[in-house]
């Protein structure tokens, strides 16, 4: 009996410390920013007089209103088509259940296992190519593709255990497979797209390479990553400002995380294990 | 098949006999392709023609503005003899380690140790904040932990006592250093960091597995006498192996496309110490101009993910069929 409450303890302790050590960063990044500019703060210390004021000097410098405005555009861009079309294409692998739709399905997988770098190179061409280099399309356009095998997969699973009797219903009331996509089936899906849509927008304002690569000079058409990556180039050395601007870049995207954290884990979780 | 389909479709509204309904089906299986396109087309246009392109790069020799020139496989010759190329491959095999294995392996333990904890109020809140670097930009991650390893850092200034005695156990030197400008240590210092982005994603998931494990599994074992060691390799590993294949599959593929942690922390030095695939062909491709030779090694990382996946992949379905 002592020893499993032993257990017990040592494991609530073990959670402390392994949530003390994720949190690490975040505390360090947080007493650093309270730091006068221009000083070399050592590790975890809290400063005499804490520089709230670094937190705006750092959203005026990094301009980080344009760039706040710019990662929202590309989010609104991205995640609205994505979810979409991932959708549509979920219902007909798990419901329609197309012809050829096992191999499509597997063709989709293998963009699963694909990492960016093996394609960033002809990416850059094609959107040279339709002059859309430095432009919030150069990040939207390829985004859809390259979310697109997991959310279709993310859909089709969905979709797949929803009973194909509801669509005969449907169907035999006369109604068209469009009918039925948006007037029964959508509505049904709406925690599976919900999920989507959290995953996807918090994917695509931290994506980095691709508006690395793709908006290259106009840094303020970039992701809020993507600048972030800019802003660390330029202030490299003073790290109260740096670490003040890491802060500012980070929050919107974990205060989404801390509203829907429940639907984020399980969907991570789940997509996942289906995987 | 999809011209039967085609041709024996009726009118809507035909669908009200049970015959009709089937007809209408089966033209559903044809018609739905007209929802599948939008996403195939994104897909095809935006992931499959580029990695098509990639393989065709790889052949030439190319500035990326003047002609290309064909040149065989020599691309590929030269991702194995270049040192420094090759080296990035081997760099990326280390990071594996601390990518993969590393929090994979952390993950089981601290699962198997603090499972009742988890469930537990202390819990929900434990798995909210252990999950957290999955949300942040690697980026940011990157700056981070870059200001943690400097020499003025949190680890110096908080584990200085523990790595000090470490260090001098193996005669490897000052216990205070920058470890990312480090010739030794900034290899392992950007593996540290993937330890931190991968660790509580593997336990979070392998702590949800293992409250999958039926009870009674348990409960028969102790009564053939087996200890919480026994316990754990002959019920929770193997009740498992699906979790695991998914944590070593999702971290491998981290691993080998790590890009964005290294851009930032350590730019691939000191002295290409931590230069990595992903890096590599972006500053071959986007800052040599040599687009041939990195589209190559573009290909041969793509080939190396998958030769890592396969096994494991196979592993985990094989146990689902028997």
């Amino acid at each position: 009996m002592s020893s499993s409450r032993a257990t017990a303890y040592g494991g609530r302790v073990m959670l402390v410390v392994l949530m003390f050590w994720t949190l690490l960063p975040f505390i360090s990044l947080f007493t650093a920013a309270l730091h006068p500019v221009g000083t070399f703060p050592t590790g975890l210390s809290w400063p005499v007089h804490p520089q709230w004021q670094n937190f705006i000097n750092a959203w005026n410098v990094a301009n980080l209103g344009p760039i706040l405005k710019s990662s929202a555009l590309i989010v609104l861009g991205t995640v609205p088509i994505t979810v979409v079309i991932a959708t549509m294409a979920g219902f007909a692998l798990g419901q329609l259940r197309v012809f050829g739709g096992r191999a499509v399905m597997l063709l989709f997988l293998i963009g699963l296992t694909l990492p960016l770098e093996g394609i960033i190179i002809p990416l850059y061409y094609e959107l040279n190519s339709f002059n859309l280099i430095d432009t919030r399309m150069a990040v939207i356009l390829p985004l859809i593709g390259l979310f697109m095998p997991f959310s279709v997969y993310w859909m089709r699973a969905h979709f797949v255990n929803v009973p194909t009797s509801l669509t005969e219903a449907a169907r035999s009331d006369g109604a068209t497979t469009w009918q039925i996509f948006w007037g029964v089936q959508v509505p049904l899906a709406r925690p599976a797209i919900i999920s989507l849509a959290i995953i996807t927008t918090i994917w695509t304002w931290n994506q980095f390479l691709l508006p690395l690569v793709l908006v290259p000079t106009n840094v303020d058409s970039r992701t809020m990553a993507g600048a972030l990556g800019a802003f660390q180039g330029q202030y490299s050395d003073n790290i109260p400002l740096l670490a003040a601007g890491s802060l500012l870049i980070l929050a919107p995207m974990v205060i989404v995380y801390i509203v829907f954290q429940r639907q984020f884990i399980r969907a991570m979780l789940q997509g996942a294990v289906k995987g | 098949m999809l011209n039967s389909a085609t041709t024996s479709r009726r009118p809507l509204g035909a669908g009200s006999t049970l015959g009709g309904l089937r007809t209408l089906v089966r033209a559903d299986r044809a018609r739905g392709w007209l929802f599948l396109l939008p996403a195939l087309a994104a897909y095809g246009m935006f992931v499959l023609w580029p990695l098509a392109n990639s393989v065709k790069y790889s052949f030439y020799n190319w500035d990326g503005i003047n002609p290309a020139k064909w040149v065989g496989l020599s691309n590929y010759g030269q991702v194995f003899t270049n040192a420094t190329l090759y080296s990035a491959i081997e760099h990326s095999g280390i990071l594996i380690i601390f990518f993969s294995f590393l929090p994979t392996a952390l993950g089981l333990a601290l699962a198997a140790f603090m499972r009742s904890a988890i469930a537990g109020r202390l819990g929900t809140v434990a798995r909210v904040v252990i999950f957290l670097p999955q949300v942040v930009a690697l980026v940011a991650a990157g700056i981070a932990w870059s200001w943690l390893l400097g020499y003025n850092g949190a680890i110096n200034q908080i584990f200085y006592a523990p790595i000090d005695a470490v260090l001098k156990l193996l005669g490897l030197g000052a216990a205070k250093q920058a470890w990312l400008g480090s010739f030794q240590f900034a290899l392992p210092g950007v593996g540290l960091i993937g330890v931190w982005v991968m660790l509580g994603f593997c336990t979070v998931l392998l702590t949800v597995g293992m409250g999958k494990i039926d009870p009674s599994l348990y409960e028969a074992s102790q009564l053939d006498g087996a200890g919480p060691v026994r316990e754990f390799f002959d019920i929770t590993l193997p009740s498992l192996r699906q979790e695991i294949g998914v944590c070593l599959t999702v971290t491998m593929i981290a691993a080998l496309s790590a890009f964005d942690i290294v851009y930032i922390s350590t730019q691939g030095g000191p002295a290409n110490q931590t230069m990595v695939p992903g890096l590599e062909i972006y500053l071959l491709a986007f800052t040599n101009r040599e687009v041939g030779l990195a589209s190559a090694l573009a290909i041969v990382l793509v080939v190396l993910v998958v030769v890592c996946i396969v096994p494991i992949q196979w592993y985990v379905n094989r146990g689902n069929e028997s």
